[in-house]
């Protein structure tokens, strides 16, 4: 590393957030003394909106070098380091992380702003308000934290800490039970992710240090992943039904260990079931953390050790059709979900794993492009529907809400142009991302690639028809809130429906960061397409060869066109008009609404097969049968009254109290047994 | 050598000192019809641990990380004809967990400020004397005397059981007593077979583990202990044995467990602090300073047997520690699976794993200390620990709730906390040598995350239901002081466990280096073809350990 790529500002744009987060902490953890709201919101968003503005800084910095050497370190100390492992607390800004801390800072400073009117109902009890801050704080410095993070180790401090803060956040309102389950839970599955993540870099290290390379960073990684990129290892005997069994590529069993670290954070089958009850959080939260930052960091670090997974195409071929079964598993049930917090929810999961799908088929560039608008887009939802439950006085269910259009314009229009972008409207955010998706599922070579791209379609298709679903039943149709409370709804202030119009500008406008060529309907020369591509290509391994004709793309994009216009065809005719022809459908297939609903019962079959047993099996085996049973009551009274007359003169002997006497007496004692043994 | 040759031995005597001398002063003035009132014999327990730890600061600016020798030796004739000397010293291991202690005494002592009743004279004398303990077994470089400190801890212990424990603490003590008695009889059957090796080999008595300066010139850790041909009783794997029960008793290992749930539910606060974090200690220090430098050959090819049953610790200590009903118990069963790991770590034998062991002994110190020390909080204010006559703390005591998740999060191994850095490198250590261990006992990590989880949410969230917790009064002064105070090392190793790391490297460094050597040693006195044959696990450790030098 040399010097002249030392960036020292760097530091700050995580360290401000942290230092915001400490003020807060200090001050309700342990003066319990609370700050006006004002100087909270000032030192709060402030703080994050100056991180934001260096981001920018660190960004221009960064296009100022030529694009090969685009990388800028900030070294601070040797965190932990012994015998040949050494991990630095050091940041790295290329190409990946820029784009990341733009998204992390920019979204997260609007969801803040829009925060203060969301969360204002909490100053007056339990310091609710502060405390909601400081732990966003903590989480933007904890993610700022994991996307700048120079090695593995580091990543995994902020890997965990926004974990922690999606704990802390999701359980807010802890007064309800439910709520701290759902923070419990969500931080207990990511805790399963994160053994893959340990086991990841274990396994990582010690075959880096073997080959003579024993580092951490990624870009030392890159350098020497080459040396071990063909090694093979033997699978254990009781792995052997795997295929490829007995013998794997390294890089493969590896890539799927981090995998499995990314489906805990990314909300993949079958980690997915924490996310759905993460929506237990204040909104802006579920806006922030579970849509727009948190979740992707599993695709996050996918494309960070890109280079890794392009070396293991078994590993890959897992992703993309774990990210492909993902993504129609969740579209299907966010069909029949009635909360407005679920539906986006489900939409999410669904999202992410066409991420997945896309990083699986190694169109890496083609899934940050869809991380970035997604944030813009489902933010935007998340806000929306924040917007729409404040209106209703914390009603979530949208069998209670319609007709809202009139009631909320503002909202009504930013939540359309969401829904727009969600299913690929053309030319909005997600259109261009989404294709790039589907183009990669089209191209790949991996087994079964037909079928992937046709899943990949179908939840296309799906998505169009739950949002538009979920649309109409908030918006449109008759109004199904209480006569007069309907009087009471109004929308928002200021403060919450600003951010709502920058992200509704981006979600429309997000994608031209970077149009396919041939979807451009600008002329524009090739150097100038594909712009995100091209800037993050230094940082990412080659993708799949884009060997298609511009005409053979179009013609790919109008199919995905075709059944996005279905999706929305058969949402208008079930749900626009009249609440009948659902019932009816619902009449007619009972058993299947009742599967979608109930979230094909996959957390009561884990509570039943897992939970259950496990604390059953702790309580009555392991506890009082082993611990209490055999050990104590078997092994050691047994042991004691067959000394018991032993055991007697030593208790008398221990109650005459005289520890000096006691002392003395074994100091006599060794010296006997030691004169014995001399003699 | 230090400048300061007398400190180690000021820090270790202080305590202890100060008791007897008051101890003296006070039945004076009881001839004399006077008494000194309570709260003087608090001020005079807290003003002598304070200075002591203020003393240990010294030790830890007049260490020199780079130096492997011990430090700060002393090394007086005793009874010179028997091999007995004091002799102290330490190296970076040893100072650690000195320090470690001189810490929690006083934080303790000002915690138990108001348990101390009946008769804090008392109270105070068996806190300074159990310091004493702890500080000389850390200390001592006689193996005579180690084993009289090591009995010295057990007096006070069992007494501050005993005396200020719960409803059971007779037996309690009592089961504690006899469990940590009977290891450690065996320990000095060893250790006096040992001796007699050494007698035999170097013709004269010596209790002393390494050659004193101006001593005849050998240590115990000159004795050749065979492998094989001699009495079953001299051999490496029986001596090795002896020792690593007394040991594996106080760290403690499945199945010799069962006493220290016990032992914490009666147990005082106060009490319960000092052994999670100090006294179980022991057994980890025990095997680094003795049994493994002794018997390197035994411990590595009874290292699958430790490795197999720490691993069972860590698994089955966090699946019974979930279905407590006691908060205290439920702790003290996550104190089994720590201590799981740090014996994962030990009996990796590199260095990561070594030096992890070593970190995760002062992190569970730290960290369970501190659990301990909030639910007496809790206990102080409703007198129960059962989980479910709470629920909602966080309302009426956001502040506890606040510093006990801190503390929840260091013991799970949070990273930026504590608990992570040595969680880490134990299972990196470990990962090298045995992945099909430490696979497993990285599982641990999920399992601990449950157990703690699930405690949390039920004590701190959730309605307020019980009307008893409503009017729940926060963390006073004092008490908000203790936590923090054990914060701040708490988040000092997490964020730059460097500052501690560097005094283990070299220490780390001469322990292998003298395994090392003795294996080659032991080795040498055997046969080529008994060799070959008994003891393949000898040659690796020789070969892992050359590795690891670079």
């Amino acid at each position: 590393m040399t010097d002249l790529s030392q960036w020292s500002l760097l530091r700050w744009i995580p360290l401000l957030p942290l230092a915001a987060a400490v003020i807060h902490g200090l001050c309700l953890g342990l003066w319990r003394r609370r700050l006006p709201p004002l100087a909270t919101i000032l030192i709060s968003c402030g703080s994050v909106g100056l991180s934001f503005l260096l981001s920018f800084v660190a960004l221009l910095e960064l296009t100022n070098l030529p694009p090969e050497t685009r990388r800028l370190h900030d070294d601070l100390f040797t965190w932990i380091g012994t015998g040949s492992f050494s991990a630095e607390a050091a940041l790295l800004l290329d190409p990946l992380s820029a784009v990341m801390i733009l998204v992390v800072s920019g979204v997260g400073f609007l969801i803040h702003i829009y925060s203060i009117g969301y969360m204002a109902g909490d100053e007056r009890e339990d310091a609710g308000f502060q405390r909601y801050f400081a732990y966003l704080n903590l989480f933007t410095f904890s993610m700022l934290v994991l996307v700048l993070a120079d090695n593995l180790l580091l990543m995994f401090l902020g890997w965990e800490g926004v974990g922690l803060c999606s704990y802390l956040l999701v359980g807010f309102w802890y007064s309800d039970d439910w709520n701290a389950y759902c923070g419990s839970k969500a931080f207990i599955v990511n805790r399963l992710g994160d053994f893959g993540f340990l086991i990841g870099i274990f396994l990582l290290f010690w075959s880096l240090a073997d080959a003579g390379r024993a580092v951490i960073a990624f870009e030392d990684i890159r350098a020497a992943f080459p040396a071990i990129a063909e090694q093979t290892v033997m699978l254990p005997g009781f792995l052997s039904w795997l295929p490829g069994a007995p013998e794997w590529r390294l890089a493969t069993l590896i890539g799927l260990c981090f995998f499995l670290g990314a489906a805990g954070k990314s909300a993949q089958i079958p980690l997915y079931v924490w996310l759905p009850d993460a929506m237990a959080g204040p909104t802006p939260v579920s806006a922030l953390i579970h849509a727009a930052t948190m979740v992707t960091a599993g695709v996050y670090m996918v494309c960070r050790m890109g280079f890794l997974y392009a070396a293991a195409p078994g590993a890959q071929a897992v992703i993309a059709w774990v990210g492909v079964a993902t993504a129609l598993f969740a579209a299907l049930i966010a069909l029949a979900q009635s909360d407005i917090k679920k539906v986006l929810a489900y939409s999410t999961v669904s999202q992410l794993g066409l991420m997945f799908l896309a990083v699986g088929c190694g169109a890496f560039s083609a899934a940050m492009f869809h991380v970035v608008t997604h944030a813009f887009f489902k933010a935007l939802l998340f806000l929306g529907a924040g917007a729409v439950i404040l209106a209703l006085h914390h009603e979530q269910d949208s069998d209670r809400m319609g007709g809202l259009a009139r009631f909320l314009p503002t909202t009504h229009w930013s939540f359309l142009i969401g829904v727009l972008a969600i299913v690929g409207f053309p030319f909005t955010a997600g259109f261009f991302s989404k294709d790039e998706i589907l183009l990669s599922a089209r191209l790949t070579h991996l087994p079964g690639a037909t079928w992937l791209y046709a899943l990949a379609l179908l939840s296309t298709a799906l998505t169009a028809l739950y949002m538009f679903r979920l649309y109409y039943r908030v918006f449109w149709g008759d109004c199904r809130v209480p006569r007069d409370r309907q009087s009471a709804i109004r929308e928002p202030g200021l403060v919450v429906l600003a951010p709502l119009l920058v992200l509704a500008f981006l979600s429309f406008f997000g994608g031209w960061l970077g149009p396919a060529a041939a979807l451009n309907p600008f002329p524009v020369d090739e150097a100038n397409s594909n712009s995100l591509a091209n800037f993050l290509a230094p940082a990412l391994p080659e993708g799949t060869p884009h060997d298609i004709e511009a005409a053979q793309e179009r013609g790919l994009a109008a199919w995905a066109m075709l059944v996005t216009a279905l999706g929305f065809l058969v949402a208008d005719l079930l749900y626009r008009r009249s609440p009948e022809p659902p019932a009816r459908l619902r009449a007619a297939l009972p058993w299947l609404h009742r599967l979608l609903e109930g979230r094909f019962y996959v957390d009561e079959g884990i509570d039943r097969a897992l939970v259950r047993p496990t604390i059953g099996l702790s309580d009555r085996v392991l506890f009082r049968w082993i611990d209490q049973g055999l050990i104590d009551r078997v092994a050691v009274e047994g042991l004691a009254s067959a000394l018991r007359g032993l055991t007697l003169d030593m208790l008398r002997f221990a109650q005459s109290g005289l520890a000096q006497g006691y002392l003395f007496a074994m100091l006599l004692g060794s010296l006997a047994l030691l004169g014995l043994l001399a003699w | 050598m230090s400048g300061l040759p007398n400190l180690l031995s000021w820090v270790t005597f202080l305590p202890l000192g100060t008791a007897l001398f008051l101890m003296l002063g006070s039945l004076a003035a009881t001839v004399a019809g006077a008494r000194l009132p309570a709260q003087v014999w608090r001020g005079l327990g807290l003003g002598v641990s304070l200075l002591t730890f203020v003393l240990s600061l010294g030790l830890w600016l007049g260490h020199d990380p780079t130096n492997v020798e011990f430090q700060f030796v002393e090394y007086v004739p005793w009874i010179p004809q028997l091999g007995l000397h004091y002799f102290v010293g330490i190296d970076g291991i040893g100072l650690l967990l000195i320090l470690l202690t001189t810490f929690l005494v006083p934080l303790v002592l000002i915690a138990s400020w108001k348990e101390a009743t009946p008769s804090p004279r008392a109270w105070v004398f068996f806190m300074l004397s159990l310091e004493t303990g702890m500080i000389g077994t850390f200390a001592a470089l006689n193996l005579l005397q180690f084993y009289l400190f090591w009995e010295l801890v057990l007096v006070p212990m069992a007494f501050l059981i005993g005396i200020w424990g719960g409803p059971r603490r007779i037996h309690a003590a009592l089961k504690f007593f006899l469990f940590t008695l009977l290891g450690s009889l065996l320990m000095l059957v060893g250790l006096l077979v040992v001796v007699h090796l050494h007698e035999v080999q170097f013709g004269h008595m010596n209790f002393d583990l390494v050659a004193g300066p101006g001593s005849k010139g050998t240590g115990l850790l000159q004795t050749v202990i065979p492998l094989a041909g001699a009495p079953w009783w001299q051999t490496q794997a029986w001596l090795f044995a002896a020792f690593a029960l007394a040991f594996a008793i106080k760290v403690p290992i499945v199945p010799l467990h069962t006493w220290l749930p016990d032992a914490h539910v009666e147990a005082p606060t106060a009490g319960s602090v000092l052994l999670a974090a100090v006294l179980l200690k022991m057994g980890g220090y025990g095997f680094l300073r003795f049994a493994f430098p002794l018997f390197p050959v035994a411990a590595t090819e009874l290292a699958p047997l430790f490795l197999a049953l720490a691993l069972v610790g860590i698994l089955y200590g966090s699946l019974v520690a979930m279905v407590q009903r006691d908060v205290k118990k439920l702790v003290a069963y996550t104190s089994v699976a720590h201590l799981g790991f740090v014996m994962l770590g030990l009996f990796a034998f590199n260095v990561e794993g070594l030096e992890g062991g070593i970190l995760q002994m002062v992190n569970h110190g730290l960290s369970t200390g501190a659990l301990f020390l909030m639910v007496g909080m809790l206990y102080e204010r409703r007198h129960t620990r059962r989980i479910d006559e709470f629920g909602g703390i966080a309302k009426p005591m956001p502040v506890f709730a606040a510093l006990f998740g801190v503390v929840v999060m260091s013991s799970i191994g949070l990273p930026a906390l504590n608990g992570f850095v040595g969680e880490f490198l134990i299972l990196l250590g470990l990962f090298q040598v045995h992945p099909a261990v430490a696979v497993p006992a990285t599982f641990g990590v999920v399992l601990a995350a449950i157990t703690m989880l699930w405690m949390m949410r039920r004590v701190l969230f959730g309605p307020v239901e019980n009307p008893e917790n409503r009017g729940l009064i926060d963390l006073g002064r004092r008490e908000k002081a203790v936590v923090v105070a054990l914060l701040v090392p708490i988040f000092w190793i997490g964020l730059h466990p460097e500052t501690f790391l560097k005094r283990l490297h070299a220490s780390v460094f001469e322990l292998q280096r003298v395994m090392e050597e003795r294996t080659a040693q032991s080795l040498a006195t055997l046969p080529e073809a008994v060799g070959q044959g008994s003891s393949p696990a000898g040659r690796d450790l020789a070969r892992a350990s050359g590795e690891e030098r670079h």
